[in-house]
């Protein structure tokens, strides 16, 4: 067994830097690396590019990032429910890419996997595409996107070991799979650390391989966007 | 009578069809898995990776780890399954999914559609709607035939930023049912009272009228 664990979220960012190139798992707040943002936050890096599905809410998620004026370009496919991010943005501050969401997961992917870039319906025909060679196979047209690249990927996993294997839950998997190993380091907070051995090597969703430091995280508020019910009969 | 948002999701209701997969957007579109008849098997698919999506949970047991892309807390049905966004986007693209169901801002009479961007105003980003409609052969948009003022939202060609060219196959508004096909639009069916002529003067694009045009039944 390789081990991956780190003892503490200092260690497990050591080596982050300004101008940098970070991937954040998640979807809105669902599955975000809750201890890995708090963590930049207090590092205070500068001039960072994020690739992230969203922007988190004002005071919650990357939009911590936001607030502290730390985010230089963003790439997502969706970036409502953040007027901070929307004001930044409008007043040319922060750069935004913005970029359909299945291609943003395969961009992550292609990274993961050892494509240079990929081939995909989604955009063709809208500015999106501008600029991008396009192709047509069978009589579609399809645009090329490139991998992306990163310096880290900070990813949040329910279960995870020492040898970096992890286990997602429910749709808070969403990017942190793709992510995994899409990065020079990644870095894997999870809610709880498991002996090695005690994961079902049949269940493992994302193997060790992929990660490079796993660490346990602490005081996860997992904050619910839009709290929908239904009223019992 | 112009029907509401609740008649138009049932209205496209209507077109889902036992054994089928099928995605929601926001929206209206979100308002359609009420109305599906109960004696067929439907399952929903949610683009932030789930498959056999429930309705809503009971206060007290919402999960913040179980959302739809709304970010709305849900349920899952027997059977469902959970999925990374690369396989769930793997489902839209290599058109495993059945029926896309999404809002519209603009639709034109070749199936272009514009619902992710006002430039100026509103810059949200296309979250999984690009994706969704560039591979879908069976695209249902649910929208308003006219904006506030009036005007159509059912043109010869879109003003705002696209999403997809050529892909509409079918809109249910809150005048008519239209289906595009060889860059018309195609008169299937009238809000219940709504006439033809009232239904024309709130299209801009080509409108085909064959014949006596039925009421919607919902």
């Amino acid at each position: 067994m390789i081990n991956k664990k780190v003892g503490t979220v200092q260690e497990a960012l050591a080596g982050v830097k300004n101008e940098m190139t970070f991937m954040l798992g998640g979807f809105g707040l669902c599955g975000i690396p809750e201890n890995a943002i708090s963590e930049l936050v207090k590092l205070n890096v500068r001039e960072i590019t994020c690739i992230s599905n969203n922007a988190g809410v004002d005071d919650f998620g990357l939009g911590l990032l936001l607030q502290n004026r730390q985010i230089k370009k963003m790439i997502s496919s969706y970036v409502g429910e953040n007027d901070e991010f929307e004001r930044q943005m409008l007043s040319g501050e922060l750069e935004v890419e913005l970029t359909p969401q299945g291609t943003l997961a395969e961009k992550c992917r292609a990274a993961q996997a050892g494509f240079p870039a990929f081939y995909t319906p989604a955009g063709y025909g809208t500015e999106v595409a501008e600029g991008k060679e396009t192709r047509e196979f069978d009589g579609k047209m399809y645009v090329l996107e490139p991998a992306f690249k990163a310096d880290f990927a900070f990813v949040k996993a329910w279960k995870g070991d020492a040898a970096g294997n992890l286990v997602f839950k429910g749709t808070a998997r969403n990017f942190n799979p793709n992510m995994c190993g899409a990065a020079t380091i990644t870095v894997a907070e999870v809610e709880e650390m498991v002996e090695v051995g005690v994961l079902d090597p049949n269940n493992v969703h994302i193997p060790g391989i992929f990660v490079q430091r796993i660490f346990q995280g602490k005081g996860y508020e997992k904050r619910i966007e839009q709290r929908t019910v239904r009223q019992r009969n | 009578m112009a029907i509401d948002k609740t008649g138009i999701a049932k209205r496209i209701a209507q077109e889902v069809q036992d054994g089928f997969y099928v995605n929601l957007g926001i929206g209206i579109p979100t308002l359609v898995a009420n109305y599906v008849r109960d004696d067929i098997e439907v399952e929903f698919q949610s683009e932030n990776g789930v498959l056999g999506m429930g309705p809503f949970p009971f206060e007290g047991e919402e999960d913040a780890d179980i959302i739809n892309a709304g970010k709305q807390t849900i349920t899952t049905m027997p059977g469902a399954s959970f999925f990374d966004s690369s396989m769930s986007f793997a489902m839209i693209r290599g058109k495993h999914v059945d029926l896309t169901i999404l809002g519209a801002m603009e639709v034109s009479e070749n199936g272009d559609i514009a619902n992710w961007k006002i430039p100026g105003k509103m810059v949200k980003g296309m979250g999984g709607a690009m994706d969704l409609v560039a591979s879908a052969e069976n695209i249902i948009v649910a929208m308003m035939h006219t904006n506030k003022y009036g005007d159509s939202k059912i043109l010869k060609k879109c003003s705002l930023p696209l999403t997809g060219v050529g892909c509409v196959t079918k809109v249910v508004t809150n005048l008519a049912v239209l289906e595009v096909k060889d860059n018309q639009f195609h008169l299937l069916e009238r809000a219940p009272g709504v006439s033809v002529e009232e239904i024309q003067k709130a299209t801009e694009g080509i409108l085909v009228v064959h014949g006596e045009i039925p009421e919607m039944n919902i």
